[in-house]
């Protein structure tokens, strides 16, 4: 840092900015009286939970808010210019230009029917940033600049052509093609994998100081921020909680609310492995897997894909396995054969001394007794036309009759198991939040009794609080009733949580696998190391620690001056 | 839009903040538009006619007055008389219960053995879904109106055989629209979770399956049931549905052609009414495709 970070120009400053959403004819606030600024070259994270506003913040900024939603109140300001109530067609002229947006999600954010060269010559031409001639050069060299390798083959290619991680690279090219001074970033990496992430904020990083762009990051994953932000600021329900330098609020948070985000958070929960099961645990094991190989055959071809290539391992009863994995290590494979949804090209896969690969028909059914699968996304794992009731009752009706009054109590037991008021029964799975709905999914799992429960990435796609609080329950149902856990996440910080025993996937290979503590302190594989390093959080801040709790000004002046 | 990479987003573009307005039932009127308004409004009264016929019309439909023949419309005869002197609008509105009920048969005939295909092809899959798919391949290959003809000359002529006739011709369509849900939902990942916790074949069919599926057949029942209006009038017309002087709108407009010369309204007047009702249907049905989409 040099003495010129003392007086970098504030690029976006919000003032007092309220927003509403009209929903049936009331307007509902949802963003209550924020302020921030963003500093050139500074990196400021907007960090809450979903519903927290921090989307919709930073959409007003681009003035891309929903067609239901209006800034009532406060100024946005860019570069010094108030441009709060701008017109969609006079805002045109600075997106892109002065502010630019990297979506959240890769794969809906590109024109599927047109190359990826297009699209970035696009903006080019829209503000006839270069002669018409050097477009082509310019989107190739700014492909190789997001490092994309053979970049003018990139421009030919269409999206689905590109993996998650090459497409959100050109998006981000599509963002820095005409060096705006701010970069919106809305959960840049949160659809990606760890390594993926790590890679894609390592870009962004290096980008900004190329370019001494400023960058507001939107994430909800305090992990990322601490990593990556200078300076972190708080929301939750709409109202700004805390802002600071990201050293200050990490290690001195004021509100209760950062203090419970940071407990929550589980690549920043202290790096503690869970204690060794207790003694008295039965010493059979729940889950034998051995060799196991599951092959795709390609359509229109004699050969096939081998998703799964020679997997092994066992889980005790009572305890947690977990599968590691980013997409494509076979990890979804391995579980769909373990609750025979899929049968196996080979191989072994014993569940209580049953084996599973064997089974079809009335068998296969009643093992599904034994098993039960969490899918990973509640939102679409529960029948959108049901009641909860329903829902949870449902695998009653599939075995011996059951009476309707044992139905109803065993329902309103096992919604007590999950922490749920008697109250959501009667409501249909979209009026519950993420959360809600998979504490619904596992009451489901659980009212069957079995043994065995299968989690597939069961809290990745909920909120840190909700998911600390799934995983706390997790826990308390395992110990209550003797639950044996198959644990698959691509989050290792989840995994060092909650799980006992671990295999690391890659390419359907096992690459790693043992105790979790012996896995994670002695990795036996570079990949095993790489996702490890990849965990987001661990960002050195000591030096910065030892200034505060001084002001900031001493604080920059210091750092100027060493 | 200066960015293309707000493609996910193009549509929030189109910022337009719509005045406030009061939670009424009035306010709920006027922001439903106003085309569907009046289409609501054409169906019911045309259903009102077949409910309640004589409410609406006193004159007889059938039985003609001596020296009352082919008179244009006046205050007397709003929409004149035929050649047999009977009342023109006493013979619409008592008309429309053949029409109605007719296409009411034709849709639930098509629904009912469209989805019955549909969802056996769509669940079951492999050579019964290929099957059953050819064969409304086959059914889709031959114009409708011969296929309606065809079955009709099997089964006699009749306002029920007609009705049944134009509903058979239907079936491939709501066979297709069911199949495409049914493959869709199957997927879904709360019908995998269904028969994971230890759902049979049939129970989970019924109770996931086949209801997620049939939001958008809605749609297509109230785009069918404008067509079937048209197919049993055209029916009608060519004398292969109800007998005279049974009123049926078609048959209106092929006897009125007798006097296209000298009673212009005897076709126009029933003409139009079709036409009406066709139109109202078609868009009663974008309403019902437009709120199943806004639920996904």
């Amino acid at each position: 840092m040099s003495i010129l970070s003392l007086v970098k120009p504030t690029v976006l400053e919000l003032e007092n900015l309220h927003i509403a959403y009209t929903d049936h004819g009331h307007e509902q606030p949802v963003v209550h009286g924020v302020s921030l600024t963003v500093a050139a070259g500074e990196v400021v994270a907007l960090v809450g939970e979903s519903g927290s506003g921090k989307t919709t913040t930073a959409q007003a900024v681009i003035g891309l808010l929903a067609d239901n939603g209006r800034l009532t109140q406060g100024t946005i300001r860019l570069n010094g210019e108030d441009i709060t109530g701008w017109s969609q067609k006079q805002l045109d002229g600075i997106r892109g230009r002065v502010v630019s947006l990297i979506p959240q999600d890769p794969t809906s954010s590109l024109n599927p029917v047109q190359t990826v060269g297009r699209q970035i010559a696009e903006i080019l031409k829209i503000h006839r940033h270069v002669a018409r001639g050097d477009v082509a050069d310019r989107v190739v060299e700014l492909l190789a600049r997001v490092g994309l390798s053979q970049p003018a083959l990139r421009a030919t290619q269409y999206p689905h052509e590109l993996s998650g991680g090459m497409k959100q690279r050109v998006l981000i090219a599509i963002a820095i093609a005409l060096q705006p001074a701010l970069i919106i970033a809305d959960e840049p990496t949160s659809a990606l994998d760890v390594t993926v992430q790590r890679r894609i904020l390592d870009l962004i990083d290096e980008l900004r100081r190329e370019f001494g762009t400023a960058v507001l990051m939107v994430t909800h994953d305090l992990g990322v921020a601490a990593d990556r932000a200078d300076r972190l600021v708080v929301l939750q329900g709409g109202r700004i909680q805390e802002q600071g330098r990201t050293a200050a609020v990490l290690a001195d948070p004021q509100s209760r609310y950062t203090r419970r985000l940071l407990a929550d958070a589980p690549s920043l929960a202290l790096k503690n492995f869970r204690p060794a099961p207790a003694a008295d645990l039965p010493a059979d094991d729940a889950i034998v897997v051995t060799d196991l190989v599951h092959e795709f055959a390609l359509s229109g071809r004699r050969d096939s894909f081998r998703a799964v290539d020679g997997i092994s391992f066992r889980v005790r009863r009572g305890s947690t396995h977990a599968i590691v994995g980013e997409s494509g290590s076979g990890k979804t494979t391995t579980v769909r054969d373990v609750v025979g949804f899929q049968k196996p090209t080979s191989g072994r896969i014993s569940i209580d001394g049953v084996d599973v690969a064997g089974l079809r028909g009335e068998p296969l059914r009643q093992f599904r007794r034994k098993v039960q699968l969490v899918h990973q996304n509640p939102f679409t794992s529960l029948d959108p036309r049901q009641t909860v009731f329903r829902i949870i009752e449902e695998p009653l009706l599939n075995f011996e009759p059951v009476k309707a009054e044992e139905r109803t109590r065993r329902v309103n037991e096992i919604l007590q198991h999950v922490g749920l008021p008697a109250s959501v029964l009667q409501r249909r799975a979209r009026a519950l939040s993420g959360g809600q709905r998979q504490r619904v999914a596992i009451a489901r799992a659980l009212i069957l009794r079995p043994q065995v429960l299968v989690l597939d990435e069961a809290v990745s796609a909920l909120d840190v609080t909700v998911q600390a609080q799934i995983l706390a329950l997790l826990e308390t149902l395992q110990k209550t009733l003797g639950l044996t856990y198959l644990f698959i996440s691509h989050d290792l910080s989840v995994v060092r949580q909650i799980a006992d025993t671990v295999s690391v996937l890659q390419g359907g290979r096992q690459v790693d696998s043992g105790r979790v503590e012996d896995v994670f302190l002695r990795p036996g594989s570079d990949y095993t190391r790489e996702l490890i390093a990849a965990i987001p959080g661990q960002a050195n801040h000591d030096d910065e620690l030892e200034l505060f709790p001084e002001t900031a000004a001493s604080y920059r002046l210091l750092h100027a001056t060493a | 839009m200066s960015t293309p990479f707000i493609y996910s987003q193009a549509a929030a573009s189109s910022q337009a903040h719509g005045a406030p307005f009061l939670p009424t039932a009035w306010a709920r009127l006027q922001r439903t538009p106003f085309t569907l308004v009046l289409a609501v409004l054409v169906i019911g009264i045309v259903a009102a006619w077949a409910l309640v016929p004589g409410w609406f019309a006193g004159q007889n439909p059938v039985q003609g007055v001596a020296r009352q023949q082919l008179l244009a419309p006046d205050a007397a005869h709003i929409f004149g008389t035929d050649g047999l002197g009977r009342d023109l609008y006493a013979r619409v509105v008592h008309g429309a219960v053949h029409s109605l009920s007719g296409a009411f048969v034709a849709v639930v005939v098509g629904l009912v053995m469209g989805t019955l295909i549909g969802l056996l092809a769509g669940a079951i899959g492999g050579w019964v879904d290929d099957l059953l798919m050819r064969f409304v391949d086959v059914l889709l290959a031959v114009p409708a109106l011969l296929l309606s003809l065809s079955i009709i000359i099997i089964l006699g002529f009749g306002t029920v055989n007609a009705a049944i006739a134009v509903g058979v011709a239907s079936v491939a369509s709501f066979a297709r629209l069911v199949r495409s849900e049914v493959v869709r939902v199957r997927r879904a990942d709360y019908v995998e979770a269904a028969f994971g916790s230890g759902g049979r074949f049939w129970p989970v069919l019924w109770r996931h399956v086949l209801p997620n599926s049939l939001t958008s057949v809605i749609g297509l029942a109230a785009l069918q049931f404008g067509s079937a209006i048209l197919s049993i009038s055209t029916l009608g017309f060519l004398g292969y549905g109800a007998p005279p002087p049974t009123p049926e709108w078609g048959l209106l407009i092929a006897e009125g052609r007798n006097y296209l010369s000298t009673g212009w309204w005897l076709t126009t007047v029933p003409g139009v009414l079709v036409v009406l009702v066709v139109l109202s249907a078609n868009r009663i049905s974008v309403a019902f495709s437009n709120v199943s989409r806004g639920q996904e």
